[in-house]
This record gives structure tokens, sequence and C-alpha cells, in this order.
């Protein structure tokens, strides 16, 4: 594919590595308020960079709370198969969907994603959990919402508010999912593109 | 990925994409709803010119798995019998809105001839043409095989391969399409083939394959392999005399119950036996080795429905082509009269 500009794309950081940790330990405390303890928690990551998220959220919520065990917490929920963008998108390959051994069913399941835009991949993420069992309750944590929402969901727990334009591209990079072999590893948001 | 007609020429990263994807789609049939909507108000048509159960059953609990509407065509019974052609069978699909379809054919070809043709605007999965291939199955061997060689070396099997593996393809090889495909695929995977069958049953030209021959089933279980691949005696297809008798191929190219003996008493306790099914028991395979624990008939079967699932998935999702349905021309409003 040929860049249409000549011209670099401007890019700037609006969290750092430490804005990104204040915000997951924020969420993590929001979490355990919400819910009044980690009570029948479940936090389930969308791939990728919602499953990372989840496991950085699942530490702080385990060192917030000894009664907690991180990793028999965290699960992972693949939508892919449940977009309805499908037959407009290149070919996704799916993820795998690992769930909690303590499954779902009458569960407080917390969906973690790293961006919250149109909404449409909550919707899937949604009917994806209605084939695997039955919540007491589901709420939504993101790291950035960037608003405009084409469906009427919102997120419970958000990292950070981020007004865009849509011509704009929020980026985020996670050293566990994109670190480039032999690279550093980056935590970062930044856009890209717009005006 | 636009059509599914060969392993010959699947790459090793489409190979691994396929079986990576099966084995999220096996997930889906351990879950309480073995059902998901990604093939949404898609039409899968299982075009079916020859006999076969599990292959076009497989195809179409596939297809309905992802929520697909499937159409079963068999030739039997069908304007076919009145002599329509391939090509007028091919534009009456079309005509319906098929989205993917899953062919069987006597002619080797056939599959070919439908994807290169405009004749139908559809993918294509070759479901098996004549003695030439038959890639969904290979590729269920191959996750099989691949599974079974990820948990002996205790690892995920997601993004492997078959390197090293020694795998055994026994008997009727000239009329097997299953033996054609797995000897490309396992040798794009990394695994080593020995084509295991009498004289008379070796295809001419089969020194050119990327695998080795024997003639001696006893020698090449004696030299060790992990998957022994036993081929259906292909009565159907017998027009001249291949073996004497059944008996003496039974004796000297069938899985018995002295060569079932003979893997333990070699220790080889890892070494499965796989069948495409459907068997002829005593012949090819005995009832006793189709029933051990090393046999991976029944795990077959089931794995069918998976890597199905992926190849009609990887098919028929994206937009590598147009979508079936064009944008509905711009509304132009009637010219409003004038009101006087």
């Amino acid at each position: 594919m040929t860049s249409v500009t000549s011209a670099p794309v401007p890019a700037r950081v609006v969290l750092s590595q430490a804005d990104i940790d204040r915000a997951l330990t924020r969420i993590a405390h929001e979490i355990l308020e919400a819910n009044k303890g980690s009570r029948d928690l479940v936090l389930l990551g969308i791939p990728r960079r919602g499953y990372p998220l989840a496991l950085r959220l699942a530490d702080k919520i385990a060192a917030a709370d000894a009664t907690v065990d991180a990793a028999a917490i965290v699960g992972q929920l693949d939508v892919t198969m449940f977009r309805d963008d499908l037959s407009h998108q290149g070919t996704r390959p799916p993820y795998p969907t690992k769930l909690p051994r303590t499954g779902i069913d009458n569960k407080v399941v917390v969906l973690i994603d790293d961006v919250l835009y149109s909404g449409r991949t909550i919707r899937a993420a949604l009917d994806a959990l209605v084939d695997l069992g039955r919540p007491r309750i589901v709420r939504l944590a993101v790291l950035i919402d960037r608003g405009h929402r084409e469906l009427p969901i919102r997120a419970d727990h958000v990292g950070k508010n981020l007004p865009t334009s849509s011509a704009e591209k929020v980026r985020v990079r996670l050293e566990e999912t994109d670190t480039p072999e032999g690279g550093t590893p980056v935590n970062e948001v930044v856009i890209e593109g717009g005006a | 990925m636009k059509h599914l007609l060969s392993t010959q020429d699947l790459s090793l990263s489409n190979a691994i994409r396929i079986l990576d994807t099966a084995e999220e789609m096996s997930a889906v049939g351990e879950r309480e709803v073995k059902k998901l909507p990604a093939l949404r108000g898609r039409t899968v048509v299982n075009l079916f010119f020859e006999d076969s159960t599990r292959t076009r059953i497989s195809f179409e609990a596939a297809a309905k798995r992802l929520s697909a509407d499937v159409i079963n065509f068999a030739a039997k019974g069908s304007s076919v019998s009145k002599g329509e052609s391939l090509k007028d069978t091919a534009q009456t699909l079309s005509a319906m809105g098929a989205d993917a379809v899953v062919i069987r054919h006597w002619a080797s070809g056939a599959p070919h001839r439908l994807a290169a043709t405009d004749w139908i605007d559809a993918g294509v999965i070759n479901a098996g043409d004549g003695t030439h291939e038959h890639p969904t199955q290979a590729l269920l061997d191959a996750f099989t095989m691949r599974r079974h060689w990820a948990r002996l070396a205790g690892t995920p099997s997601e993004g492997t391969d078959l390197k090293g593996l020694r795998v055994a393809i026994v008997g009727d090889v000239l009329h097997s399409r299953v033996a054609r495909s797995n000897v490309w695929l396992l040798r794009t995977l990394g695994a080593e083939v020995t084509l295991v069958a009498p004289p008379t049953l070796l295809p001419v030209g089969v020194e050119q394959w990327p695998c080795s021959v024997s003639y001696d089933l006893d020698q090449t279980l004696a030299n060790g392999v992990d998957a022994v691949m036993m081929l259906r005696v292909q009565g159907e297809r017998m027009n001249a005399s291949f073996f004497p008798s059944t008996r003496e191929y039974s004796r000297r190219w069938g899985f018995d119950d002295n060569r079932l003996r003979a893997l333990d008493d070699l220790g080889m306790t890892d070494t499965i036996i796989m069948h495409p099914g459907p068997m002829n028991r005593g012949l090819e395979i005995s009832a006793a080795a189709a029933d051990s624990p090393r046999s991976t008939v029944l795990a077959q079967v089931r794995n069918g429905v998976s890597v199905r699932m992926a190849a009609l998935y990887l098919l028929l999702s994206g937009d590598s082509r147009e979508p079936a349905a064009t944008r509905a021309p711009a509304y132009t409003a009637p010219p409003i009269k004038e009101s006087i």
C-alpha cells in the first residue's frame, strides 16, 4: 500500500507508561469499589490488547485484596465470530477463548478492552458472553474512551476520556503485544493523523 | 484465500492458519451453545456427484455451526441424471445465490474447472475429485496428527508444524485422493512420509513425489513410525486384478492383529492408527486395530467438522471479493409535479 501523504504522520503521546499504570491502578480500585469487594469477580479481556490489560488489572486487584488469586479470575473472550463486519473487513483469525475455571455463570464479569470507539466490539462481546453462560452483572472497563459511539453502549470504568476526530487514529502499544522482535518494550498511547 | 482446491498449492503459513483456526473452532464443539453467528445469511451448497456419508454430513454440520444456510444437492435424483452439464448445474446454483460450493465429483479436476471459469462467483471447496485430491481430509488428518504430536511434546498445538513426524500411508495409493492430498500437505508441514503398497496399487510417477516408497509394511513398521494411515481398498474403482486375493492383501498390507501386537513388541507405544473411513474391517484394518486405543478414526471424524468450519470461515469471511449484494442504485426522487 502506498502512502498518500508525503509528510510524516504527526503522532503525539497522550498516555505514557506511568500514566497507563496509574489509570489501571485507579480502575482496579474502582472495580473493587463498585463490586463492594472481590466476590464473584471475573475479568475477561478482549483480544488482542484487552487480555494483557486484564492480566495487569488482576495483578493490581490481587495486590489490593489478598484473598484474590490473580490467575484464577482472568480470562480471554474472543469476539471475532460475533462481529457484524465479517463480510466487509479482511479475514480475521479467531483467538482462543479462555474462561476461568469457575466459569461465568452468576459472576460479575468485567469486560476489558483497550479502546472504546464505535461500541461494536462490545456488542459482539455481549453476544459472545450469552453463548458461554449467564453472568449476574456485566461491566465494561476500557483504557481509552475516544467517543464516536454508534451503539447505545457506555463504559463503567474509563482510564482516560480522549476527545478525538474520527480522522485520527488512537494506538495503544503494550509491551506484551507490541514489542518488535529484538526491540525495546513500549507502553504508551499515541494519537496519529488528523489535523 | 478464495478457493480450497488442492493441498499442493497450499503454503505453510496458510496451512497452519487453517489448522490454528480449526483449533479455535473445535472449542465451540465443547460449549453449551455449539453455534457461532459468523456466516449468518451466507449460503453453502453441498454439490455431491458421488456418494458420501461423512464428508457431506461433516460439511453440513460445519456450515450449520457457523449459522450458514445449507443446500444439499445429490446428483442422484437430480437433473444431472437427465443429462444436465456441470456448467448448467453450477449456473443454476449461482442464480440461487450460493456463496460457497462444496463439490465432490467423480472427475479429477471438476472443482478446478468450477473455480477457474466464470460459471459461478462463489468460493469453491474441493470435497474430493476423482483420484486427484481431497484437501479437507488431509487437513483433518494433519490436525489429528498435530494434536497427537503436540501432546507428546507437551506443548500447545497452535502454530506448530509436523517436523520430524514419521507417517506411513498404507494401501490403495493408486486410487486414493486422500493419499495424494496427504503427501503434499504433510511434506509442506515437514513430516516424513512413506507410502506402502503393492506395486500394482502405486501410480505411475510416484518416484517423483516428495516421499519414500516401500512394498513391505512389516519393514516400515520395524523402521519406526509415529502414525500409520490405512487407506480403504476402493472396490468400486478396482477394474483390474491389482492383487491376487483379499486374503493375500490383508496378510501383506492390512493392519491385522499381529501387526497391532508388533507395535507393542517394538515399543512404539505412541504410534497412532488412522483411517479416513469408511473402513473395510478385516481387509485393510482388523476390528481389533480399528477399535484399539491407538485408533484415531473417531477423533478424525470429530476434527473433520472443526477443520471444515475453519475452511468455510476463512473462505467466506473477508472482503477479498465483491459483496454478493451490490449497492442499490442511488435513490432519485420522482419529479414532483408542481402544484398549480
